[in-house]
C-alpha cells in the first residue's frame, strides 16, 4: 500500500519533469524557457523528494529523508537565483524577448 | 540585589553588542550552520541523536562558516540589522513558507503546466512597485516571485521590480495580480 503511494509521487514528479522539459522544446527564448526549469525544480523535486521521505520512514532509516530534505532546500535557493541571473545576464547581454505584449523596462 | 544589577548590565552590554555592525549576519550564520551540521549528522550516536564529537565538531564548523560569511559580507557591505534575529519573526518566515507561498506554488504550477501543454502564452514584461526599503526584503520577494512558475524578476531598480510574466492577465498590474500576498507578508516579516 505504501509503495503504491511511493510510486504514485514518483510518476506525478516525473510527469512534471516532463512537462518541463516539454516547455524547453516548445518555447522560444530564454525567459520563456526559464519558467519550464522552475517548473521542474518546484513541483517535479517536492514529489520525488516526499516519496523519498516516505520510502525513508518505511524503512525506518530517516536520516536518509532528512539529506533529501537539506538537498530541496538548497536546490530552490539556488534555482531562484540561478533563474535570476541568467535572465539578467540575457537581458543585458541584448537577447531581445520575443512575442512581448508589453515591456516596461523599454518605457 | 547585586546579581540582579549584574544580569541586568549584562543584558544591556549583549543588547549595545548587538548593534555593532555585522554581529546579527554572525549569529544567524551561525545558527544556520550549527542547524544544517545536525540535520546532516543525525543519528551518528547516542547522545540524543549525535556522538559527542560530531556536537563538538558541529560548533567548531559553525565558527569557521560564520567567520568566512561574516568576511565576505563586510566587504561586499551587506548588512542585516539586529531586527532579524527576534524569534517572532522566523515563526512568520516559517508560516509565510508553508502558507501562501505554498498554496500560490501548487496553484502556478497547474497552471503553467496546462499552458505548457496548449501552448496559449501571453508574455510580458510588467512593473510593479512592492514598497519594501530594505535589501533583505526586497531580495525575499524577487526570489519569491522567480520561484513561482510562471512569473521570473528580471531587474531592480529603485526598489521596483521588472518581471517577465509568462501569461499576462493585464497591462499595469496591481501587486496582487503578480504575487498573490507575498509583498504584505515580507512587509510583515521584515520590517
Amino acid at each position: 500500500m505504501i509503495y503504491l503511494l511511493i510510486y504514485g509521487l514518483l510518476i506525478f514528479g516525473m510527469a512534471f519533469h516532463l512537462i518541463g522539459v516539454l516547455a524547453l522544446h516548445r518555447f522560444f527564448d530564454p525567459y520563456t524557457r526559464l519558467h519550464g526549469s522552475t517548473l521542474c525544480t518546484t513541483f517535479g523535486s517536492i514529489a520525488i523528494v516526499l516519496s523519498i521521505v516516505i520510502y525513508s520512514i518505511a524503512i525506518s532509516k530517516i536520516q536518509i529523508g532528512l539529506h533529501a530534505i537539506v538537498a530541496l532546500i538548497f536546490l530552490m535557493i539556488t534555482n531562484a537565483v540561478a533563474s535570476h541571473a541568467i535572465a539578467r545576464a540575457s537581458y543585458k547581454a541584448g537577447i531581445k524577448p520575443e512575442k512581448l505584449v508589453v515591456n516596461a523596462l523599454k518605457r | 540585589m547585586e546579581g540582579k544589577k549584574l544580569i541586568k548590565t549584562l543584558f544591556i552590554l549583549f543588547a549595545i553588542r548587538l548593534e555593532v555592525k555585522g554581529l546579527a549576519t554572525f549569529v544567524i550564520a551561525f545558527l544556520l550552520s550549527l542547524v544544517l551540521y545536525l540535520l546532516l549528522t543525525a543519528g551518528s550516536g547516542t547522545f540524543l541523536l549525535w556522538s559527542f564529537e560530531e556536537l563538538c565538531l558541529s560548533i567548531i564548523v559553525g565558527f569557521i562558516v560564520a567567520s568566512i560569511t561574516i568576511f565576505i559580507t563586510s566587504k561586499l557591505g551587506i548588512e542585516i540589522g539586529a531586527k532579524a534575529l527576534n524569534p517572532k519573526r522566523w515563526l512568520l518566515f516559517l508560516a509565510y513558507i508553508f502558507g501562501p507561498f505554498a498554496f500560490s506554488l501548487i496553484k502556478a504550477n497547474f497552471e503553467v503546466a496546462f499552458r505548457v501543454l496548449s501552448g496559449n502564452i501571453k508574455p510580458a514584461i510588467v512593473e510593479i512597485n512592492p514598497k519594501i526599503k530594505s535589501d533583505l526584503g526586497i531580495a525575499m520577494l524577487a526570489n519569491s516571485i522567480t520561484l513561482t512558475p510562471g512569473t521570473l524578476t528580471l531587474e531592480e531598480k529603485n526598489r521596483k521590480l521588472y518581471i517577465h510574466w509568462l501569461y499576462a492577465k493585464k497591462e499595469r498590474p496591481r501587486i496582487k495580480d503578480v504575487c498573490s500576498s507575498f509583498a504584505d507578508w515580507i512587509r510583515r516579516i521584515t520590517e
